[in-house]
Formats: structure tokens, sequence, C-alpha cells
């Protein structure tokens, strides 16, 4: 019974999430399929974690879990992840890519994983500084000096579109 | 303000997250400066690029599907279900909870034996204890004891940035003989105890805090042995 009354619990204040939690992982990860199975694994994690969730930001609280099982994920199979910076390029969300979509989308995914980890969760997610810095496990500053270096990067290899 | 003072802000400016009274500053500043003006439209330039790309991934339903029977009640049907192969299976029937076992017992035990199952033992293969307690520097918010027992029949072999629960952890390798002894390792407010004893499917688990710090040393050498070890990292 307790078990039940934790599920529905989890059910209503996580699984909310999912949306956030797939968009991060299928960043980090650069495909659909390590993808899913990363937020399988990571909601499975969540919720064998969830009595230590005090209430309060469930997002980043399921972000933060995703980050870490990708990176876990990714570090085990750091074999097969060598053909992910190939299909992440070529995949794309949804369908029907126009070209400056492909560009945009091509050129984050081209970041170094912790400036594609903030930039995401910013300009993709929306979270807060506050926010990002609990799910990398970072100080805010650091934050802060990740998203100046993606911007920086990003605008690099969009210029001239994105200057104009 | 000045122009060196407001470009440190344009980022936390158009990210919405400055005081009011900064941004107020910032506002006044962009009025007169054309130079800060300009790198501000290039912020908001870039973030309209990205926001119009919609590159969004939201979950598709097959894997809500997948998660939701992952997560509810019993987690063996969804996860046999999905393991790829028979090695994961393995696994899986460690993962599987047993009344009276700890989470964190269950964590440790997984990630031995993923430690040992996915060729990612190590990630800095050194005997040398001063070579792989700096390595955790920046990788931790702590500075993981490392201890040499070579002399006493234990060698270190590496070490290894783990995640348990939620949290990033050390885990130093070990070896006896052909036996692998992975110590997980993380700061705690605990009073030094010498906590649980268990085995468990062949694997030996010992759990104890020392110093600040929670431990917890897994494997599969027999358990006089493993107790000898505990010893000898506890002293």
């Amino acid at each position: 019974m307790e078990d039940r009354a934790k599920f529905v619990r989890f059910e209503r204040e996580i699984l909310p999430h999912l949306d956030a939690a797939h968009n991060l992982a299928r960043w980090l990860t650069g495909n659909d399929a390590d993808a899913a199975d990363v937020v399988q694994e990571a909601s499975v994690r969540a919720l064998s974690f969830f009595d230590g969730f005090r209430g309060g930001d469930a997002r980043a609280w399921l972000l933060q879990i995703v980050r870490n099982t990708c990176y876990t994920w990714l570090r085990r199979n750091r074999d097969a992840s060598t053909a992910v910076l190939d299909e992440a390029v070529h995949g794309s969300p949804g369908s029907g890519a126009g070209p400056e979509r492909l560009m945009v989308q091509q050129a984050i995914a081209a970041l170094p994983e912790e400036f594609r980890e903030a930039l995401v969760l910013r300009e993709i997610e929306g979270l807060s500084y506050k926010e990002i810095a609990h799910v990398a496990g970072v100080p805010i500053g650091t934050v802060m000096s990740r998203l100046a270096r993606a911007r920086k990067m990003l605008r690099a290899s969009l210029s001239p579109e994105a200057a104009s | 303000m000045t122009c060196d003072e407001t470009r440190e802000l344009l980022a936390a400016f158009v990210d919405g997250e400055l005081d009011l009274r900064s941004s107020v500053a910032v506002e006044a500043h962009l009025g007169t400066c054309a130079a800060c003006a300009a790198e501000v439209a290039q912020l908001t330039g870039l973030r309209r690029a990205i926001a119009d790309a919609r590159l969004y991934y939201p979950a598709p339903a097959p894997l809500r599907r997948r998660v939701r029977q992952a997560t509810r009640g019993s987690w063996r049907p969804a996860w046999l279900l999905f393991a790829p192969a028979a090695a994961v299976l393995a696994v899986v029937f460690l993962l599987v909870p047993r009344p009276g076992a700890s989470r964190v017992e269950q964590e440790v035990l997984s990630e031995h034996v993923r430690s040992l199952m996915s060729n990612h033992l190590l990630d800095v293969p050194s005997s040398d204890m001063h070579t792989v307690r700096p390595w955790f520097d920046g990788k931790l918010d702590f500075s993981p004891p490392v201890k040499d027992l070579q002399a006493q029949g234990f060698a270190l072999t590496g070490g290894r940035l783990d995640y348990l629960g939620d949290r990033p952890v050390a885990a130093l390798v070990y070896q006896r003989r052909r036996h692998v002894i992975n110590v997980f390792l993380w700061p705690a407010s605990h009073a030094d105890a010498i906590a649980e004893s268990e085995e468990q499917r062949g694997y030996h688990l010992r759990h104890w805090y020392r110093s600040r710090f929670e431990y917890w040393a897994v494997s599969d050498v027999n358990g006089s042995e493993l107790d000898e070890f505990c010893r000898l990292l506890r002293e």
C-alpha cells in the first residue's frame, strides 16, 4: 500500500517532467535510443531516491538524476558513443528541419558536453542559473562562465547568420 | 555605470537574472552606449535563433509507457522486457530490490557489478595513491582519502568517478589476487561507526563511517579477507 501511495505521488510530481528529462538526455547522448534508455534508467533511480525528495523543484531534482545517469551511461558505453556525434549532427527533432534550424541544431550538438549542457538547460529548457547550478552540481559563477563560453562558440559557428 | 562594468552583466541582463536595481542601471547605460546595445542585440538574436529552431525533444509516447511500466510496482517485468542482452540480465537480478536491503546497498552492489562488466573499472589506473587522489580534484567536491595497502596484500589499482544515488562519489579499486574490491566513499556527517556487513548473491558488502566519510566496500573476495581489508583501511 505504501509503495502504491509513493508511486502515485511520484507519478504526480515527477513524471510531468519526463519531457524535460528526455530533452536533456537526447541532447547529452545525441541519439534517440540512448536517450530513451537513459530516461528509463534515470526514472527508476528517481523512484528509488524519491523518499529523499523533500519537495521543491521537482524538475531540477529529476534533471540532476538524468544528467548523472547520462554521464555514467556515456562512460559505460564509450565505444558506442563515438558514433553519437554523427547521429547528433544528422538527427533532428521533429521533422522537416529547415536549413537554418539544422545549422543551429548542429552547432549546439557540436559544443563540448559541459557547455552544451548549460546552454540546453538555459535556452531550450528555460532553467534559471540557480536551477542549472543545482542540476550540474557547480557554483552559479561556473554556470555563467560556461554559458558565456557556449554562446561565444555558438556565435562563432553560426556567424554571420546569428549576427544579423 | 561604466562600459566594462556593464559588459559583465549583459548576459545576466538578457537572461533576466539581474536584480531590479542592476537591471535599471544596465538599461540606462544601454541608452547611451551603442557598443553595449549591439552586444545585447547579438545575445537576443542568438536566443531568438535557438527559439525559432524549435529544438525541444519531448518524450515520445512509447517511452512514457516504458517509464510508467518500469516504475510501477515491481521493477522486474519491465526491466526484463527491455534488457538488451543476457549479460544485462545478470545485473537486473541484482538490481531487483530484496526485502531488508537498503537502496544504497543495492546501488553499491549494482555499481560494483557494472564496473566489472562494462570495461569501465578505472578512470585513473594507478597503483600510486599520490596519483589517484589528485585525479579526483575538480571532479568531486571533496578529496577522498586514498590508502596504499600493497604491503598488506591489497594492491591499489586505481580510481573511478561513480554515481550513487544522485551524487558523484569516489570509487577506489583494489585487487586481492584476481578479486576486485570496489570501495565507494563520500562525505557524511555521521559519527565513526561500523554499520552493515552483508552477503548478497556471492558478494560481500561492508559499510562504515570514518572521519566524516561514509564507506562501502564490495567484493567477491571471501568475507574474512574483506574484513581484514576494511580494518586496514580504517586504521
